[in-house]
């Protein structure tokens, strides 16, 4: 008894400890400026991949991501923390790609893994905050999809029961295997990296071989392996144009006091919900 | 994220040591083992690369797990159920983050499921565990218990326990009794040889026993009926497996809250002897002690890295009469010397670590074939060096843990007192360590040697030879001064004899000195390498001048006679 699991997983520049030179003078961002991390909801959608390895001991967990050859760096922390394989979805023809543009090479991968029963993915990167690559993933797989995952209640080889977070509290749902869950940042921490796994894969170089169980190499796969219509990839295969950026700065506008007496706080707190900050 | 090992490059440039080198040779034989296992490294940089990217793996829970539940853990401690001790919730946490990251075992041969660490970068793990909480140090720390049976035990002992370390299994030493602390020669737990279940009987009662449910223990026991000194006290290893223990409570201490000590009953416990009879205490527990020493020491240089920067971070916010208060002379002198003595602890224990580093590396190749007569004399010179430095730095470092805890609670004012700022726990955590593993008093009974031998002085021309930047000449000069002060000082207490009480009572103040001097020097070659610790050279140089010269006020003015207002009548 086993599953197969994909994990898709972003290298992102790290958006959290932003400095002044974060943004480029045309409102995108400095990627130089910004060291390049695991985007934190992927970590936690790694994490519970290996949790169901865990529990279902001969799974297979294998991390694709799409970009270029420096994200190699992530797929190799995923080994160290705990992943099987790793694969890197690489070409010049990616370049651009909006999230239209991004689900469809994605899925072409997934697609490639043959028979796979779950797909995981964090549920949003901090670059972009979009979270629609996992939802358009699901319905290019016609996979059943939950969201905003942050507990494995139950797992077999048939189905699977998700404890969602939702806005007021949460929502326990069960569905069938195959499909997609993109998981919250309320969920469990990702695991650390492990001493030993450090040492075996921290020399591990990337190949063009497409081999089925590769953990000597990180695979990179390429539009041509992934047999993608080029129209729909990269720039041309990308709807999305940004028509404009604005830098939004919060200013102080007034300065109300309190006495701290309870009528006072009380007023506050009245005054908190009815502007919906509360 | 937070991490502990990355944050703290004065820590790091110890990995760049020039010993290291030698150091990793001798450890991975010459990089011969990668044949045998793929994770060894091929070369020197490949070495120091691995050190580099597991202890950031340190850093990181000790950042992020043990530092974040440190305060509960204080709080809530260990618990006895039925007869078994349950850690702290935050413990366990920790506990099963290094197991499952591999870091159990880490000095241990790969051939045991370890990861052949040298001492250094062990003991860099250990000082970033106990900064992140100290009291946990003593749980994981303790995996340098399975040195002794790597060293004395038969390789079916070997095969039998040392693969479990890595996996998890916790470890303990278990010596002390309710009459024997100080004076181990008194121990009475009782050892008596089953014929018909061919193994050992253990009987009797331990106390103060640190982990003390551990999986694996290591016990001191009387062997030898009728006999009552050292000579007849062996050293045994038993299995939690038997179930042959009572744990009679859990001690209520000042510190360290999440290590339980526990009194313990072992009831006719099966158990095995680990080397010959008679050695226990002579030779496997010495060597088992000094192994603590490192730790303890590693320990308290943790808690003082805390400890300064709780005490920066809270002077920088902390504002009175409209500054920052670490604008204050008083307060940036405190600031400053806290720095200072870190970084000389520091520079102790690792110099310490490389010499214990070599010198069983060396031991243990002979054990595997014989030695040139250039590694015999390398090993016997690196194993005099570890033993005199071993006391003169769990002196200094758990000392000056206990100064910096307590400048950092007067900097924190009336809020230090509270629950409601780390630095509380420091300064509780700080106070056992310069009383476990052997107090002071006893660490300068042991680091006297090296002022008889004169070793001390030897080592201190050594570093005198040594290339320095030409910018810390002035400081150069200053410890030349400071080494005739010892040499006189040395001369004049000889005169009432090495064994007079005289001798005894200035023992503490000659081996200070040799302290001062031989950090001062540490300090300064590292800062010719590593422009950063210029400024603690100079501060700590300064110092040490000063308290040298108190040293030798004190004795010049000393007559014999003055000990009748001190001795107990």
């Amino acid at each position: 008894m086993s599953l197969k699991i994909a994990v898709l997983i972003k290298q992102v520049p790290d958006t959290r400890n932003v400095g002044k030179d974060a943004m480029k003078e045309d409102g995108t961002i400095n990627r130089a400026a910004l060291p390049a991390i695991f985007n934190p909801e992927d970590l936690n959608a790694l994490e519970m991949a290996l949790h169901i390895k865990d529990i279902i001991p001969d799974s297979q967990v294998i991390v694709l991501t799409m970009g270029p050859a420096r994200a190699t760096e992530i797929l190799k922390e995923a080994l160290y923390r705990g992943a099987d394989r790793g694969i890197l979805i690489s070409d010049k023809y990616f370049a651009g790609s909006d999230t239209l543009a991004t689900s469809y090479a994605l899925s072409l991968a997934v697609k490639k893994l043959g028979k796979i029963d779950l797909v995981f993915a964090g549920r949003q990167a901090i670059d972009g905050d979009t979270a629609q690559v996992g939802p358009q993933i699901a319905e290019k797989l016609n996979m059943p999809q939950i969201t905003y995952a942050e507990k494995v209640v139950e797992i077999s080889i048939q189905h699977i029961v998700i404890q969602r977070r939702i806005e007021r509290g949460t929502e326990t749902v069960k569905v069938s295997l195959p499909c997609l869950i993109t998981v919250h940042s309320s969920a469990p921490l990702c695991r650390f990296k492990n001493a030993k796994r450090v040492l075996k894969f921290k020399k591990i170089t990337t190949a063009e071989e497409h081999t089925s169980n590769n953990n000597s190499s990180i695979e990179v796969w390429n539009a041509a392996f992934l047999e993608a219509n080029m129209d729909y990839l990269g720039l041309s295969g990308s709807p999305t144009k940004v028509k404009k950026i604005e830098n939004v700065v919060f200013s102080k506008k007034e300065n109300v006091s309190i006495a701290p007496t309870q009528p006072e706080v009380d007023l506050l707190f009245k005054e908190l919900i009815d502007s919906h900050i509360l | 994220m937070n991490n502990f090992y990355t944050d703290n490059d004065p820590l790091k440039s110890h990995l760049s040591h020039p010993l290291m080198s030698r150091i990793v040779e001798l450890k991975e034989r010459n990089y011969s083992n990668h044949d045998i296992f793929e994770e060894a490294p091929t070369d020197f940089e490949d070495a120091i690369d691995n050190y580099d990217q597991i202890l950031e793996i340190v850093g990181e829970i000790a950042a992020e797990v043990l530092a974040v539940n440190a305060e509960e853990v204080d709080k809530t401690g260990p618990t006895i159920i039925d007869n078994e001790i349950h850690y702290a919730a935050g413990t366990q946490k920790a506990h099963e983050a290094f197991r499952d990251a591999s870091l159990y075992g880490m000095s241990l041969p790969r051939q045991y499921g370890g990861l052949n660490f040298p001492y250094t970068p062990y003991v860099m793990a250990a000082e970033i565990v106990s900064r992140g909480d100290a009291s946990f140090a003593n749980i994981w720390g303790l995996q340098d218990c399975a040195e002794t049976i790597l060293e004395f035990a038969t390789e079916e002992l070997k095969n039998e326990f040392l693969p479990k370390i890595n996996q998890g299994y916790t470890c303990s030493m278990d010596l002390t009794e309710p009459d024997a602390g100080s004076d181990l020669q008194s121990v009475n737990l009782k050892a008596t040889f089953d014929e018909a279940a061919n193994c050992w009987r253990l009987n009797g009662v331990k106390r103060f026993i640190t982990n003390g449910d551990a999986d694996i223990k290591l016990v001191l026991a009387r062997s030898e009926e009728g006999t009552t000194d050292a000579r007849g006290l062996s050293y045994f290893v038993y299995d939690r497996k038997h179930k042959a223990i009572t744990i009679r409570r859990i001690e209520n201490k000042l510190g360290i809250k999440g290590s339980p000590t526990a009194e313990l009953v072992f009831n006719n416990a099966p158990a095995q002897m680990v080397g010959n009879r008679r050695l226990g205490l002579i030779k496997y527990v010495m060597s088992l002690m000094n192994g603590a020493r490192l730790g303890v020491a590693a320990q308290a240089v943790g808690i003082s890295e805390a400890a300064v920067r709780e005490a920066e971070l809270y002077a920088g916010q902390r504002k009175q009469f409209a500054k920052t208060i670490n604008h204050f002379p008083q307060v940036y002198e405190m600031l400053a010397m806290m720095r200072a003595k870190t970084e000389a602890s520091r520079a102790l224990l690792y110099e310490t670590t490389r010499f214990v580093d070599i010198y069983k590396s060396l031991l243990y190749i002979s054990q595997e074939r014989d030695l040139s007569s250039e590694e015999k004399v390398e090993m016997k010179k690196f194993q005099r060096d570890a033993d005199v430095f071993t006391p003169l730095l769990k002196l200094f470092a758990t000392e000056y843990c206990n100064q910096n805890a307590y400048d950092a609670m007067q900097i924190h004012g009336g809020s230090g007192y509270m629950k409601d700022y780390p630095v509380e726990r420091l300064y509780r955590d700080a106070r056992i360590t310069n009383i476990y593993e052997g107090t002071s008093q006893l660490q300068v009974v042991a680091a006297i040697r090296g002022i008889g031998s004169g070793l001390f002085l030897d080592k201190i021309k050594e570093y005198e030879a040594q290339p320095i930047a030409p910018e810390l000449e002035t400081l150069k000069q200053k410890l030349i001064g400071m080494t005739s002060l010892f040499e006189e000082v040395i001369k004049t207490v000889s005169v009432f004899g090495t064994s007079s009480e005289e001798y005894d009572f200035h023992a503490r103040r000659m081996v200070e000195m040799a302290g001062y001097i031989i950090m001062g020097y540490l300090l300064m070659v590292d800062a010719t390498r590593v422009p950063h610790f210029q400024k603690s050279s100079a501060l700590f140089i300064a110092h040490g001048e000063t308290e040298c010269n108190k040293i030798v006020s004190f004795i010049h003015q000393f007559k014999s006679e003055d000990l009748l207002n001190y001795r107990v009548v």
